[in-house]
């Protein structure tokens, strides 16, 4: 069982992050759910959402103690940190949040998917970034699995954007 | 097997609904159900179906009154206050005996209160939704999956008995998505609606559909009549998941949402060694009351988690008749409770029971 919460701004691609972790999760034959802040969280200001990977049926799709927290601005970063359970993961874009009291019963990772994306060319694509590392980190699906989910959850009216995501996720997974 | 979508919970009801037969939508914007609206918008024109937005919501129900009573599957969505705009409708087509199916995707109130899930509204579905003696079919569906099976068999239903079918869902069930998958269209069998007021062509005399009847004699009648198939219903239509409850000492009552928050309680619960079990209503009118009472006969105590201040609690006492004491735990105003509250419950329960 994988709990997961992908916090950040909106308009960062939380929802789609999590929402290709879902399909991911789907495709390998996993329970799975997807649970998005709704309101006005989607024009601006904080979105986040719960997504569960689970061998059995899924009794709670709303993750108050996530395994696994993929975070993308400060506000999420001090609301959700302590909510991680112990010996759980903690992955953070570290262009945009200090972490400077970690916890030390969780796994932390930083990696500046924001400055990455606009170095490499793939503004707007830091949420991918950040998905790659976390699955470098965790493990939680297999890597072609969440590719294949991915080459899926990009509308053919947006082929273009196919290339730079797959891109942005292969940078996160192989960053050092 | 049939292929399987990740969907929005909102999607799925449409998309079911639509397979169902449904090919007449009135709707109005609200959230958190919108998505059902904006579904409706893309697919209906491309299947030859109906799709309005009306200019309010009263307008929506009753241009269902009008369709339905045409024969054909209608439909409408909206969220608890746009509910409460419909209201007047829903009472003038349980009235004139026309089917149909209505979805209410809860959130907090009172008034405009706010946007996030919540379950304040069962005593509406369920004893007021509309002035005068009737009741509607309620289902209450917990996952994404059950929302298309669900409206599947309200739609049915709703055909079957000539009576209002509600989909009562919350801000979580609708916004959340999961796996899911589409049985067969079921519009092959829809049967001739004789009733329907569709043109006569000559060939019969004119069908009247009708809420008023002067006539307090006849009034009383139809309504005793209408009180019979409300028997009928009560034996043949209740739904319920039993879940765990043969061995257990204690029972949740929950549905929707917090049945599954309550579900997880349970299993952990049970890891703890706490014989507990869940009665999951999935039609809340008619309610299991038979079956609450023959667990009550069996259990030291239940307890009902709802988000609300405690409205189901009410049939599970009246359904247990005083053999165990029922408790209530709940969260209210678009606050979700969290799987550890409702176990902290389960082990007060639990307790209080040791001492």
């Amino acid at each position: 069982m994988t709990n997961m919460l992908f916090a950040g701004f909106g308009g960062q691609g939380i929802l789609f992050a999590g929402k290709i972790t879902a399909n991911a999760g789907m495709s390998y034959n996993k329970q799975v759910s997807w649970l998005p802040s709704y309101g006005p969280e989607m024009r601006g200001g904080t979105a986040n959402c719960s997504v569960c990977i689970d061998d059995e049926p899924i009794s709670c799709p709303l993750v108050s103690e996530p395994d696994i927290l993929v975070v993308m601005n400060k506000p999420s970063y001090h609301k959700f940190e302590n909510s991680i359970v112990e010996g759980g993961t903690l992955v953070y874009d570290s262009s945009l949040i200090e972490n400077d009291e970690p916890r030390n019963d969780i796994n932390v990772y930083g990696i500046p998917a924001t400055s990455l994306a606009e170095s490499e060319g793939l503004n707007g694509l830091a949420n991918i970034i950040m998905l790659g590392f976390t699955l470098q980190k965790t493990n939680f699906l297999p890597y072609d699995v969440v590719s294949k989910a991915i080459e899926k959850s990009v509308p053919k009216s947006k082929e273009h954007l196919l290339k730079p995501n797959l891109k942005a996720l292969e940078i996160g997974f192989n960053y050092k | 097997m049939s292929e399987k979508f990740l969907m929005k919970g909102n999607e799925a009801l449409a998309e079911a609904a639509i397979r169902a037969g449904c090919r007449h939508f009135f709707g109005y914007p609200i959230t958190p159900q919108t998505e059902i609206s904006a579904y409706m918008s893309k697919r209906m024109p491309k299947i030859g179906g109906t799709y309005l937005q009306a200019e309010s919501e009263v307008a929506a129900i009753n241009m269902v009154l009008g369709a339905a009573s045409a024969g054909v599957r209608a439909m409408t969505s909206s969220s608890s206050p746009g509910i409460s705009l419909k209201s007047e409708g829903v009472s003038y087509i349980a009235g004139s005996d026309v089917p149909c199916v209505i979805i209410d995707v809860m959130r907090g109130g009172p008034g405009l209160g706010g946007i996030q899930p919540s379950q304040a509204d069962y005593w509406q579905a369920t004893k007021s939704l509309g002035h005068g003696d009737f009741q509607i079919l309620v289902y209450a569906p917990a996952s994404v999956q059950e929302m298309v099976d669900l409206m599947y068999k309200a739609f049915d239903k709703s055909d079957e008995y000539r009576m209002p079918a509600m989909i009562l869902a919350d801000g979580m069930l609708g916004q959340m998505m999961e796996p899911v998958s589409f049985p067969e269209d079921n519009t092959s069998n829809l049967k001739e609606k004789e009733w329907a007021t569709n043109g006569t062509k000559e060939a019969r005399k004119p069908n009247i559909i009708n809420s008023l009847l002067l006539n307090p004699d006849e009034l009383e009648k139809s309504i005793v009549e209408r009180y019979k198939k409300y028997d009928i219903i009560k034996e043949k239509e209740v739904l319920f998941e039993d879940y765990l409850t043969d061995d257990a000492d204690f029972v949740v009552v929950a549905y929707g949402a917090t049945s599954r928050i309550s579900k997880s309680a349970v299993n952990e619960a049970r890891k703890k060694g706490i014989k507990v079990g869940l009665l999951r209503p999935k039609t809340l009118w008619p309610f299991p009351t038979e079956k609450l009472y023959q667990l009550s006969k069996q259990v030291k105590k239940m307890l009902v988690v709802e988000m609300s201040m405690g409205q189901m609690v009410d049939d599970v006492k009246l359904s247990t008749k005083g053999n165990c004491p029922v408790e209530f735990y709940g969260r209210t105003g678009g606050v979700i409770p969290t799987p550890k509250e409702v176990l902290n419950e389960i082990i007060k329960l639990a307790e209080k029971e040791g001492e």
